[in-house]
């Protein structure tokens, strides 16, 4: 493919990099991510992801951009509320990034659109908000068989942990199935810091470009949990569950379907 | 009896089920949480049959979506 000389001098900070080089960089510009939600986690790592060079990035998202998401999604700027946060993320990537192709879905992932989706990408950075896509992408990747980074961020506290399907230990290996929907606390009442979904969708990136690059050590069987009053990383090493509903010895899960809505989203439409 | 919760020395009543665990060290969504004993993963319906001991490693686990979650 070979790198333009303005391509040598945009990317020039990291092509020094011995781990990235010309030919880092060039895998990147050819390389597919899907960030599923342009939201908190999203939003950062899009941007970092169109600065580093990737080729192509996919965004799923059915939702227009409110006032409440500006605190913390800042992909989306006040101008954009009311937009399709699709079209606003992919205006703000081409806008850092003209090499940078943006395919957007203006949808929800579902059982029914998601595997269609995702075969289609080299990584699946999950940056939703609820539990059953989290598990609903877990168990599209598994079944295409494409890696992916989960996150998830609540008041002061994230997680994270990047799986490679049917190698290392998935979502499902450490939690199972959703919680239970009755008892989930709503949307509103617990509310997150800003930066905080910076620093968990920076590491997301970080982990796509370590993927991709093929350099490093990914975070697969170790959850990381950062907590930001405590300004603590913590690692909990997690392996394979042999009991694990779908990538276990006997997986009950042979084919993709919804989780169960929870009750946040069932009280945000009564 | 000295058990590792989450990184840290806590000192627990005396021997119990990871229920009660669960109930002393006042987690107040049980059902948001998974527990991870010396490294392996407890089935929830395990919770009440599986008993602690002296030194175990715990970690409890817990579901965080986005804004929504365990404690």
């Amino acid at each position: 493919m070979g790198l333009t000389e303005q391509q040598i001098e945009r990317y020039s900070r990291q092509i020094i990099l011995k781990e990235v080089g010309g030919p880092g960089q060039e895998k990147l510009l050819a390389s597919k991510v899907l960030i599923v939600g342009a939201g908190g986690l999203g939003s950062p790592a899009a941007l970092y992801l169109a600065a580093a060079g990737l080729g192509t990035i996919g965004i799923i998202d059915a939702d227009r951009v409110d006032l409440t998401n500006l605190q913390r999604q800042i992909i989306h700027f006040s101008d954009d509320i009311g937009k399709e946060k699709v079209a606003s993320a992919a205006e703000k990537i081409k806008a850092v990034n003209p090499d940078t192709a943006v395919e957007t879905y203006l949808e929800r992932a579902t059982a029914t659109n998601i595997r269609g989706i995702i075969k289609e990408y080299d990584f699946v950075l999950d940056g939703t908000d609820n539990f059953p896509a989290k598990f609903l992408i877990n168990d599209a990747c598994y079944f295409e068989k494409v890696p992916f980074s989960h996150a998830g961020i609540l008041r002061f506290d994230g997680q994270m942990i990047t799986v490679l399907p049917g190698r290392t230990a998935c979502y499902r290996c450490v939690f199972d199935k959703p919680p239970p929907a009755g008892l989930v606390p709503s949307c509103s009442e617990a509310g997150v810091l800003g930066p905080l979904a910076g620093v968990i969708g920076c590491l997301q990136a970080t982990e796509v470009l370590k993927y991709l690059l093929g350099v490093g050590e990914l975070l697969t069987n170790r959850l990381l949990v950062f907590d930001a009053l405590g300004l603590q990383f913590r690692e909990v090493k997690v392996s394979r569950n042999p009991d694990c509903r779908i990538c276990g010895q006997k997986p009950s899960i042979t084919e993709l379907a919804d989780e169960e809505q929870a009750v946040c989203d069932l009280k945000a439409s009564q | 009896m000295k058990l590792v919760i989450n990184g840290k020395d806590v000192e627990t009543s005396g021997s119990q089920s990871v229920t009660e665990l669960l109930k002393e060290q006042k987690v107040k969504w049980p059902d948001m949480v998974s527990v991870e004993l010396n490294g392996q993963i407890i089935k929830r319906d395990s919770f009440s049959s599986t008993t602690l001991g002296e030194g175990d490693k715990v970690e409890f686990l817990y579901f965080m979506g986005g804004g929504r979650g365990a404690n």
